[in-house]
Formats: structure tokens, C-alpha cells, sequence
């Protein structure tokens, strides 16, 4: 089970400013053990983003982000109340779905 | 013609580009490089691992960690972590936050208190001893530094952590006094504090446990000056150690009347 994610969303004007800290390891898959053994590449390939339950932001990652990645957007409309869920899925199939209500 | 015009344009280019040069220095961009990382700071992430283990039933003995006394009443994390290390009646000893949450794991859980110590560090109940750190020092962000030195141990303390500082060996007949005793020292890009003094808010004692960007780990205190040794080409003072919590109780003494920001971010 995936750690949870850390998400703050403020509303300002029009629109909310939405930042997310996940927690991953990012493996890339280009490093080798102590043993001489390549690290398996594990690193998250999907994250989407809704506000109230209606798509808002959908990206594709590759091994090149960090780990424990930070995520900033901005969603028009977006105000003091509305819901905003974080959803990603890495490449073993895992995946975790966290909330935050926009303050 | 064509030259000409070639020309005009690279002079304008130049004229441009060296007002931008002159505004900012290597030193201001990397503040602002900092700055930027500190926004999503990932040490929130162990902050709440933290939390977590504090709260949950764990361990042979099936208990969280809520009666926990770490100096100021069992249960009580506001202000704990700016005065630590401290001499505690009960265990006899001088402890830091890391050695004292490992007694609380012992006696409140029933973990093993030896083997945590000798757990590496990010593995197993040792990863967990950090992620608590980090959550207890969070509880005293923006709070300054005042420890005691009321009991004889916390003075004897100070003492040999004091000599510890100065203490020159190792194959480089290096102390910490080397890199930490002047103003204006550092290594690579990482600005040196003077641990000899008060080295201002947040800086030195007062930022750790930090989250390293380079390699993606949490270090707490007792990482932080098991590794100062290494750097030293000592061998490893070991952890919870008496001479890492005499050198703790020395720098925490120093910085009295520093704010901490700890979890801080580090390159």
C-alpha cells in the first residue's frame, strides 16, 4: 500500500493553485544494486486530476521525474469548497487516490 | 551591409543581456533555487509517516507512543524539540530526541532498544525512528532554541562536546572546529555555519532533521553527525552515542535564542 499523497489547493481570484507532494521511489531502471544487479524501473506513469469529480488535468510521466515528486497547477473556477482528487498509477500497476477540499 | 546590421544586433544582444548578468549572483540564484524546493518541502511526507507511527498500536506490547515523555510530560510535543538533548531522571542519562523516542519504543512498545540502535539508518524500526523525529521537531517550528543547563550532566555534557569539537585526528587530523569554526567556510556550493556561536535562525543545529534532495533520504541529528565523523575519515561514533549527544548538547547550547526550522530541505 502506497503512502498517501500531501495535497493543498488555495483559491485566489478565478482560479486555485494546486500543489501535490507525492510519495514514490521513482525508480528509473538505470541503476544497479550493491550486487552488480539492475535496479527494476518503478516510477509512476499516470496522474490525473478532477475538480468535483470532472477531469481537469491528465499527464503522462517517465523515469526522468524525481522521487517523492512535486506536482503545482493552477484549475480555473476552482473555488473555496470544491473538491480536487489526485489520482496516480506507476508502472507495477500500483496506484493511490487522495482528496483535498480547496481552502 | 549585411555585417553591419550582424553587428548592430550582437552589440544590442550584449547590451541586453549584461544589466540581467549584473542583477543576480550565484550565490542569490541558488537562495532562489532553494526557496523553490522549500515550497514542497518532501519531509511533509515523513512528518505525517510520523505522525502515523506515534498514534498507531504497535510492538510486542500493542501501544502507540502517545504517553511518551520527552521531557516535558508524557504526551507533550510542543516546544520538545528546542530543548533537547536533556539529562532524564528516569533513565538516568543525557538524551537527544532520537535516543529518547528509541527508550519510549522500549518501554511503552517493547521494541528492542538495542536493536534498533543497530538498525541502519532508512531500514526498518530505524526509518521509523527518523520519520517520528521529524514529526516531534515539526511540533516546535518557529521556536528557539533554550536548553538546560541546570543538571551537572548537562553541564559535563557541554564540556566534552566542546573538547569533541575541537578535537583534531583521523587520517586528515581534521576536527569540527575545521570547517566549523570561521566565518565564510564552505563546502562546494553549501555555506559553512559557525558552530562555535550562535549561528542564526534556522541555520545549523537549528535545521535538522532535513530532507536531502541529492539522494532523496531524511536525516535526522544523529545521521547528521554520524556523518560529519565519516567526513572526518573517523570511524562512526555509532548511534545515541555519548559523544554524538555531548557534541548535540554543544551545538544546542550554542544556538540558545535560535529559531528552528527544522524539517528543513537540503541540496
Amino acid at each position: 500500500m502506497a503512502d498517501p499523497m500531501r495535497i493543498r489547493a488555495q483559491a485566489a481570484g478565478d482560479k486555485a493553485t494546486v500543489r501535490v507532494l507525492m510519495s514514490h521511489e521513482m525508480e528509473s531502471g538505470q541503476r544497479k544494486d550493491a550486487a552488480g544487479k539492475t535496479v527494476p524501473a518503478w516510477f509512476i506513469q499516470e496522474v490525473t486530476a478532477s475538480l468535483n469529480g470532472k477531469p481537469v488535468l491528465a499527464a503522462e510521466w517517465g523515469p526522468a521525474v524525481s522521487k517523492n515528486p512535486f506536482l503545482q497547477f493552477a484549475v480555473k473556477g476552482a473555488k473555496a469548497g470544491d473538491k480536487i482528487a489526485v489520482t496516480w498509477k506507476d508502472n507495477k500497476g500500483d496506484t493511490r487516490t487522495d482528496e483535498a477540499t480547496v481552502s | 551591409m549585411k555585417k553591419a546590421s550582424i553587428l548592430s544586433m550582437a552589440s544590442a544582444l550584449v547590451l541586453s543581456v549584461a544589466p540581467a548578468m549584473a542583477q543576480k549572483t550565484a550565490s542569490q540564484g541558488i537562495d532562489e533555487y532553494r526557496a523553490m524546493l522549500a515550497d514542497g518541502n518532501p519531509s511533509e511526507l515523513f512528518e505525517a509517516k510520523g505522525e502515523d507511527l506515534w498514534k498507531k498500536v504497535r510492538g510486542p506490547k500493542n501501544a502507540s507512543l502517545e504517553k511518551c515523555d520527552l521531557g516535558q510530560g508524557p504526551g507533550v510535543l510542543k516546544g520538545v524539540f528546542t530543548t533537547l538533548p536533556r539529562y532524564f531522571a528516569d533513565t538516568q542519562r543525557m538524551q537527544d530526541l532520537e535516543s529518547r523516542l528509541v527508550t519510549c519504543m522500549e518501554n511503552l512498545q517493547g521494541f528492542s532498544a538495542n536493536e534498533i540502535s543497530n538498525t541502519p539508518y532508512g531500514r526498518g524500526e530505524m526509518a521509523n525512528v527518523t520519520a517520528l523525529a521529524t514529526w516531534v521537531a515539526s511540533e516546535s517550528k518557529g521556536l528557539k532554541f533554550n536548553l538546560s543547563q541546570a543538571h551537572q550532566q548537562e553541564k559535563t555534557f557541554y564540556e566534552v562536546g566542546k573538547r569533541l569539537f575541537f578535537q583534531r585526528g583521523g587520517p586528515h587530523d581534521f576536527s569540527c572546529a575545521s570547517c566549523h569554526g570561521e566565518e565564510g567556510k564552505r563546502i562546494r556550493l553549501q555555506d559553512l555555519p559557525v558552530l562555535t556561536k550562535n549561528p542564526g535562525d534556522g541555520l545549523g543545529f537549528a535545521a535538522w532533521p532535513a530532507y536531502r534532495v541529492s539522494n532523496g533520504q531524511m536525516w535526522s541529528m544523529q545521521l547528521r553527525l554520524n556523518d560529519c565523523y565519516r567526513q572526518q575519515r573517523f570511524p562512526y561514533p555509532g548511534f545515541a552515542s555519548e559523544a554524538t549527544i555531548a557534541l548535540a548538547t554543544y551545538l544546542g547550547v550554542n544556538a540558545k535564542g535560535a529559531v528552528s526550522i527544522a524539517p528543513a530541505i537540503k541540496r
